[in-house]
């Protein structure tokens, strides 16, 4: 919860793309325009409640920031609710709730957000609140020191009082390049975000907060006229600042790679990951995408996949096992297997078990009518998709903030009803081959391998 | 002159004039569904509830419910596990089944094409679940792997401590998942009979909302229900209260962090000071980012990134919890700064304009879930559970909007008692000791 979540993974994006049947043309079917500042506008009516989730998005996340200074995108989301001389003293969040909305934001590697759900007719106000803050912050030093501490103890709850999060933290600077951002933690290195000063956050605000470099969201019960007319009026007159493009993230140094291990006495359940670089949208050819979607959903995604059949199941070997495929990332992508043992079973068993299942759908190929129930499957997920209102403006926002396009989204279920048996055996194929991986092996205290 | 500025913004309740259409639907076979019609989707959510969850549990079956509800999916009738499964997955049909303290709830949620077929499915599982060894070992292997995993989670920790201390002899005290133990100890048998003892039409609550017409639903509601026995052959579990006198127990472990849990007695979903207690409870700790505890725990001081209380008004009991996570070093501050505005409601320090500002955003804040199917399904529910009417989502706002600065002070200076709080601190805190 809380101003602040930080997003490991952009949870809703692309997992759930999706969408009815194919004749039907796009997913989401957004409106969209350009103010004059630069600013895109996306709009998404859904007339079921009068209500209207509105968002900001900045391009600019974790990854942007400077070396020696993790964190402080993180930080600064915090601190985007302490004033401006309009509204000071933590007032954004008092009108906010007295007029029954409700508000949060988040950070990410690639991204950074700001929404308030409220009643249709106060979207006025909350554009008018947002807007204000993309440039007026005001920060005492006292509220910084305040707000550094508070994000030391979210680090704490989040990161350093669960194993789990521990190594995933040590693991993910060997899958990147020395020094690449996305080896270091959103939330920043304990010493450097203990260090964070005012300056920091102002600078990192001046350099990345501007309208050119975001995306309004609106969802909801709303116009686009309505939309246009409130967007010019409280967006609108904010002047560009023309900061220049992001610098790549997509890798060019050798990593690390290897093995992980952390053993702690509060583990009381081993498990087991294998993560590997792959290609994501910004650098993967869209088919090769589309069949490690595929890939991803019918190895690894619930309880009638490949693996969850095959270690769980037929083997009784495990009591978890899976796959992960982040596709949405600015720079590289990540695919990943992961497996919990059941009793007496080692980590090392559980990996070969994993890994001569994959095989087996290489050699074998896949059965007769399964890559056409599994289509059928994520393209009925649209439909669902659009059940709720926040999907679409989540989904949208991610892939834009993220240097994607609308076009991404909707032409998602082209791309999945195009994908052949070929394709998904040529991707699991580079999957396989892949030298950039490291594998992560969580345990309790003692000797053993999780037996 | 900033500060004043506040108070002359037009304060009304948003959403007054919104209307959400329920209707009752009751079958030629005399079950009863509220629906909310909704055809701008093809899809259909459908919540339910058998009132009565783990607190059923036998003491030595603890988790009995909880694995009832993750093994009744997994084959039915002439359908095995991985068949049942399969047609789930290939007709993007959900279908689960979830157990509370006080209820065994159940949705599902189907493209309208394929909800003929769901209620077949939903049928099945209820009246025909086959248990089969299969799954019921691999069910039971996860959930214990979970308990396994959450065992050392300090929230979990933490109010499992605090349940066990407010309702010794209740099945309140006990997780819901089970233990090890418990879990390893039930049987097919265990299994069968809490279906066939625990699942009635008489205690069944059904909400629906999507694309379905009443003359659509009707059948379907007899042919899934129906089957069912009418009335459930076990009672309720006993009404009991949370016992609190000033506790503060401390679970020892080597993290930085402590979680600190804190609460004591609330009240029930039908009290008359319901709507004041919640109210009361949005100022002292319930606002997201507007509370008193917010502010003076995280905003003032940066002792937490996460504070807040809650109102729980469970069947049996009310409590009224809250909890924080702040360093080792500081966790005695934090209980000062929470026992001070603890006292300090209870003391009637309290105004005019922050009794509107949460008047408002309780009433406003309510409509804002209601942007999918299932979450208005839930609504449907809960409002059947508690009895508060077909006209409730029209009536709230007056219940609300009638609360006086009175209430709120009566039942601030009745409800909050700052020296029978009951604290749980999971960490190594310094400065504290505990007080039995």
């Amino acid at each position: 919860m809380a101003k602040a979540a930080v997003r490991l993974f952009v949870v809703a994006l692309v997992a759930i793309f999706a969408w009815s049947n194919a004749a039907v043309a796009g997913v989401f079917n957004p409106k969209t325009f350009w103010l004059d500042n630069g600013m895109q506008v996306v709009v998404l009516p859904n007339h079921r409640a009068p209500v209207v989730l509105h968002m900001v998005w900045y391009k600019v996340g974790s990854a942007d920031e400077p070396a020696g200074k993790s964190g402080v995108a993180h930080l600064l989301e915090h601190l985007m609710f302490k004033g401006t001389p309009k509204h000071p003293n933590g007032e954004f969040s008092a009108m906010v709730a007295k007029h029954g909305g409700q508000e949060n934001a988040f950070t990410s590697y690639d991204y950074t957000g700001y929404y308030q759900t409220v009643a249709s007719d106060r979207l006025d106000m909350v554009m008018e609140l947002e807007a204000d803050r993309m440039t007026n912050l005001v920060l005492k030093p006292e509220d910084v020191a305040t707000e550094r501490a508070v994000v030391l103890e979210e680090r704490n709850q989040r990161i350093e009082t669960k194993p789990a999060a521990r190594l995933r933290e040590q693991a993910n600077q060997k899958l990147f390049p020395k020094g690449h951002p996305y080896g270091r933690p959103i939330i920043g290195w304990r010493e450097e975000l203990a260090a964070l000063e005012r300056e920091d956050a102002l600078a990192f605000y001046r350099d990345h907060y501007a309208p050119d470099n975001a995306i309004l969201i609106v969802a909801g019960d709303v116009t686009v006229d309505t939309v246009k007319r409130l967007a010019e009026k409280h967006y609108a007159p904010i002047p560009p600042r023309d900061l220049g493009k992001r610098a790549s993230l997509i890798m060019t140094n050798a990593i690390e790679g290897g093995e992980t291990v952390l053993r702690d006495a509060r583990v009381k359940q081993a498990s087991w990951a294998q993560s590997i670089i792959q290609p994501s949208l910004t650098n993967g050819d869209p088919t090769r995408v589309a069949a490690l979607e595929v890939l991803n959903e019918l190895l690894g995604s619930g309880g009638t996949s490949r693996l969850y059949r095959a270690l769980i199941i037929d083997q009784a070997i495990a009591v978890s096992a899976g796959t992960y495929y982040d596709q949405g990332a600015r720079g590289d992508g990540r695919f990943a297997f992961y497996a919990s043992p059941r009793p007496g079973v080692t980590l090392d068993q559980l990996s070969a078990a994993v890994h001569k299942e994959a095989q087996r759908l290489l050699d074998e190929g896949l059965q007769d009518d399964e890559l056409v129930r599994i289509k059928k499957r994520m393209l009925a997920d649209a439909v669902f998709s659009r059940d709720a209102m926040k999907t679409g403006a989540w989904t949208i926002g991610g892939a834009l903030a993220a240097d994607h396009e609308i076009e991404d989204i909707e032409s998602w279920p082209e791309r999945i009803q195009a994908v052949t048996e070929q394709d998904v055996l040529n991707a699991l194929k580079a999957v396989m081959d892949e030298p950039r991986r490291i594998t992560t092996k969580l345990l309790p205290n003692g000797e053993g391998d999780g037996a | 002159m900033k500060k004043l500025a506040l108070f002359l913004i037009a304060v009304f309740l948003p959403l007054n004039a919104w209307a959400v259409d329920v209707e009752r639907v009751v079958s030629s076979g005399g079950i009863e569904a509220w629906l909310v019609r909704d055809h701008s989707n093809p899809v259909v959510s459908m919540r339910f509830a058998f009132e009565g969850g783990s607190e059923l549990d036998p003491a030595d079956k603890a988790g009995l419910a909880n694995l009832a509800a993750s093994t009744m999916d997994e084959g039915a009738g002439d359908i095995d596990s991985q068949t049942f499964q399969q047609v789930l997955a290939d007709q993007s049909i959900t279908l689960r089944f979830t157990a509370g303290y006080d209820r065994f709830s159940g949705q599902v949620k189907t493209l309208t094409e394929n909800l003929d077929q769901s209620m077949d499915l939903l049928r099945l599982a209820m009246t025909e679940p086959r248990f089969d060894a299969e799954p019921v070992a691999r069910l039971k292997s996860q959930i214990i792997a979970g308990i396994k995993s959450d065992s050392e989670n300090p929230g979990k920790l933490a109010y499992n401590a605090l349940y066990r201390t407010f309702f010794p002899d209740h099945g309140y005290a006990r997780d819901s998942d089970g233990t090890v133990e418990s879990v390893e100890a039930i049987t097919h048998d265990d299994l069968r009979h809490f279906v066939k003892t625990r699942l009635a039409r008489s205690n069944l609550i059904i909400g629906v909302v999507g694309d379905v017409t009443p003359e659509r639903l009707g059948p379907l509601l007899d042919n899934t229900f129906g089957p069912l026995p009418e009335t459930p052959a076990t009672q309720r579990a006993a009404d009991t209260s949370a016992n609190a006198t000033g506790r503060l127990e401390i679970i020892d472990r080597a993290i930085p962090q402590s979680t600190i849990v804190f609460g004591h007695g609330g009240l029930k979903r039908d009290h008359p000071d319901y709507y004041a207690a919640l109210v009361m409870n949005h100022i002292l700790g319930g606002g997201s980012f507007t509370s008193r505890l917010y502010d003076e725990v995280r905003e003032k001081r940066g002792l937490a990134y996460s504070v807040g209380t809650g109102l729980y008004p469970m069947d049996h009991a009310g409590v009224l919890i809250g909890s924080a996570a702040t360093e080792n070093a500081r966790v005695s501050e934090t209980i000062d700064v929470i026992r001070a505005e603890w006292a300090r409601m209870a003391a009637g320090d309290l105004s005019e304009e922050e009794l509107e500002n949460a008047k408002t955003y309780v009433t406003g804040s309510f409509p804002l879930t209601f942007t999918s199917t299932g979450a208005i399904a839930r609504v449907l529910v809960a409002m059947q559970i508690n009895e508060l009417g077909i006209d409730y989502l029209d009536k709230r706002n007056e219940y609300i909007g009638s609360v006086t600065l009175d209430d709120v002070k009566r039942v601030a200076a009745q409800y909050l008692r700052p020296d029978a709080l009951d604290i749980v601190v999971v960490g190594k805190p310094a400065g504290i000791v505990p007080r039995p």
